[in-house]
């Protein structure tokens, strides 16, 4: 089957500190990617460069066949990312809703100025969009006074109010109280089973194992073991992924 | 002269310059606004080094510099090289620059306390550099900006007095020129204080105001 997601060669410094050291991996469309690791392994770095909001410093990435962020050579402005970002959703550890939207037009938004959908369609749009995180009896809150998990799942449906092709996870329960991570895994558990592509960096190990098709475990700016989910992480062939799950667990 | 009637007359003579106080306050603090907004615009969004500087120094001078000082310039310099502003063009045109100063850095801290997770979402969500500023920067801004701005205005209505220094026909113009004849000085000066606060405190009000009903960004 052909990639959705291709990445060759990706690097990323700062200055003089090289977080990605050349990374490589396909994502079959459907396919459900964990991206596991130490903290400053580049597991978020990596997942940021896929829509550019970090630009890799060499590399390539495509998304369904197209180049993106690069043009003739160029690293693309952010006009002219904007298309190219909008066919992936993003979900952030910070859910970073808009505050001063209500939890309907921050679902909307991004149909009615990117797509050019009416009002009308955009909001009829995000409804359907929060009844999949279960979040329609909010639909008039603002973000502000909803809980952390409910945020978190507002900002998925914000994501997948854009019809992206892939879907990126960065971190998105790390930010939230313990009792609250399990509704927002059970809306990406619901997206997994609708077959969505799926970029998860997360360290919600068993949820990897369970959800993901395949696991890369980061260290140190590669990807040190890759593999299926069940295996890499219930038998991890590496030694630094098994210091690193053995740690976790304990 | 009765003592009533007497008070009666200062009211007459200082509201003849209410309205030049109203006029030069309502044009400069649009000026100021109008134009430290989009100071505050290129100064946050643009990386073109030459412009950046000179908006820093722009800011940097009209702040650290007396009203009066500049008004004088305004005035008295550009006059003696043949330009001449009426008293209420300079008033407000010195006025509207020094506030352009202080707003642009008002509006600039308003951006500047925004995490930048609001910006990338944006971005992620495919919304272009304009409308990630016009949409969704701006508008919560504006919320935070909105009380410096209030008291920026109240400041703004007070500095007036000044502009009587190159003649603006205001409040104080006629306050001083009432006691020059009358030598009522204790009562007409506290009714111009009267005056003033007659229009500082219902601007306050509609500051407090706006504040309750846009300002609330945190749960």
């Amino acid at each position: 089957m052909n990639a959705l997601l291709s990445v060759a060669g990706l690097r990323k410094s700062y200055g003089p500190v090289e977080v990605l050291k050349g990374i490589d991996f396909t994502v079959a469309p459907g396919e459900k990617i964990a991206l596991i690791g130490p903290s400053g392994s580049g597991k978020s770095t990596c997942l940021r460069c896929m829509n550019f909001l970090e630009k890799p410093s060499a590399g390539e990435i495509c998304l369904d066949g197209e180049r993106i962020g690069v043009r003739n050579g160029q690293v693309m402005r952010d006009r002219q990312l904007a298309p190219q970002r909008a066919e992936m959703g993003m979900v952030f550890q910070l859910f970073n809703l808009w505050p001063h939207l209500s939890v309907t037009e921050n679902v909307a938004i991004a149909a009615r100025k990117v797509r050019g959908l009416s009002a009308g369609e955009a909001r009829e749009l995000a409804l359907e969009m929060l009844a999949k995180v279960h979040m329609t009896h909010r639909a008039d809150a603002s973000p502000l006074e909803l809980s952390g998990g409910q945020q978190q799942r507002v900002a998925i449906a914000r994501a997948l109010a854009q019809k992206p092709k892939l879907m990126l996870f960065d971190e998105p329960t790390s930010a939230l109280d313990p009792e609250l991570v399990h509704e927002v895994l059970k809306v990406m558990e619901e997206l997994a089973a609708e077959g969505r592509t799926m970029l998860i960096v997360t360290h919600e190990i068993a949820f990897a194992r369970d959800i993901a098709d395949r696991v890369l475990f980061l260290d140190g700016g590669k990807i040190v073991e890759a593999g299926p989910a069940r295996q890499v992480i219930t038998a991890p062939r590496e030694a630094r992924t098994q210091a690193f799950l053995n740690k976790i667990r304990h | 002269m009765s003592g009533f009637s007497l008070f009666l007359s200062v009211v007459n003579g200082l509201a003849a310059g209410l309205e030049v106080t109203v006029l030069v306050t309502l044009a400069s603090l649009a000026f100021a606004t109008g134009v430290g907004f989009l100071l505050a615009l290129v100064r946050q969004f643009t990386a073109i080094r030459v412009v950046n500087l000179a908006i820093d120094a722009y800011c940097e001078i009209l702040c650290n510099v007396p009203a009066l000082t500049h008004l004088f310039i305004l005035y008295f310099g550009l006059a003696s090289i043949g330009v001449r502003l009426t008293s209420i063009a300079a008033a407000i045109l010195g006025l509207g620059l020094i506030g352009a100063a202080i707003t642009s850095s008002i509006f600039r801290a308003g951006f500047a306390s925004l995490p930048k997770g609001q910006a990338e979402a944006s971005l992620a969500a495919g919304l272009t550099p304009l409308q990630t500023i016009f949409e969704i920067l701006t508008p919560q801004a504006m919320r935070i900006a909105l009380p410096a701005l209030g008291n920026y205005a109240v400041q703004l209505l007070k500095d007036t007095s000044v502009v009587s220094a190159i003649a603006a026909p205001e409040i104080m113009f006629f306050a001083r020129s009432m006691v020059t004849s009358s030598f009522q000085t204790t009562m007409i000066y506290a009714t111009a204080a009267a005056l003033y606060l007659l229009l500082s405190l219902p601007l306050m009000q509609v500051t407090r105001f706006l504040e309750r009903r846009y300002g609330r960004l945190k749960g």
